[in-house]
């Protein structure tokens, strides 16, 4: 018996998939077993790309972004200057006629709007199990938010104070 | 209930509950309001019909509410990342969450009379 073994080669763990040598003695040895996220030929289409890490990543940064921009918000329409009183069409007018209040606008519509899809996205896929159910919630969700960035982009860009 | 809805409980499961429910909330408040800015188009008055509904005492209360979720998804946002980016984050993520819900609670305290003024002045006067 101790002769067999001292014949054999004794290779690293890491090559016990090739065949040769005895491994560790761990029977998982004799298996390859992938990467979890290696990409073979076999890949769906629709995983090959980093979108889920891109989603990840641009939560990170429009958040971060979203802070400045929602709390300064809030700070001027709702805090400073007499709070809620003073908001009426006549101060966004007045807003809006400075080209960095509309940019400041426009950039937190879009940055909000898909920050938040892309919440609700990760809401839905975690809560509706039919694949049915998952599917008309994403496309009501994402029609909505689509015609809603769309609407308040055009209501920023077409704002007529002379109206 | 289907078994495993309790995840571990504690600081890290509920943070993430009420960074969840807020971020629905939020979500939800930004359609009503991207819709209500909107009548700038159609006229000055209809805007400000829409508008005077903002200023009654339970929409404004409302709207220290709304504050109240924005500020603790924020905070707390930041608090994620710095969990994911900094390489001491997952260890100090509790004391992070106590140190978002201690600034939360100071922010909240300092914007109670700004954001509740317009009420507050018409029940009591200046």
């Amino acid at each position: 018996m101790s002769t067999e073994i001292s014949d054999a080669l004794v290779v690293p763990s890491k090559h016990a998939h090739t065949g040769k040598g005895l491994g560790t003695g761990n029977p998982a040895d004799a298996f390859v077993i992938e990467p979890p996220r290696k990409r073979t030929a076999k890949t769906p289409r629709r995983t090959r790309t980093n979108f889920e890490m891109l989603a990840w990543l641009f939560m990170r940064l429009s958040g971060v972004v979203l802070v400045v921009l929602i709390l300064g918000h809030l700070l001027i329409m709702l805090v400073l200057d007499g709070g809620v009183s003073k908001i009426g069409f006549a101060f966004v007018a007045g807003r809006w006629a400075s080209p960095f209040w509309q940019g400041w606008d426009l950039l937190m519509l879009w940055l909000a709007m898909l920050h938040g899809a892309n919440g609700m996205r990760q809401v839905i896929n975690d809560y509706a199990e039919k694949d049915s159910t998952r599917l008309w919630l994403k496309g009501l969700m994402g029609t909505a938010t689509v015609f809603t960035v769309l609407l308040g982009t055009l209501v920023i860009f077409t704002f007529d104070p002379n109206i | 209930m289907p078994a495993g809805t309790l995840y571990r409980g504690r600081e890290g499961m509920w943070s993430w509950v009420a960074h969840r429910v807020t971020g629905v909330l939020i979500f939800f408040f930004l359609f009503a309001h991207v819709l209500d800015t909107a009548l700038v188009r159609v006229s000055p008055e209809s805007y400000d019909t829409v508008i005077q509904t903002y200023k009654t005492p339970l929409v404004n209360l409302m709207e220290y509410g709304l504050v109240a979720a924005i500020l603790f998804h924020a905070l707390n946002g930041l608090r994620v990342v710095a969990v994911d980016f900094w390489s001491k984050g997952p260890k100090y993520q509790k004391q992070m969450l106590w140190t978002v819900v201690g600034v939360w609670v100071v922010l909240m305290a300092g914007s109670f009379y700004g954001i509740l003024q317009h009420t507050l002045i018409s029940w009591f006067g200046k």
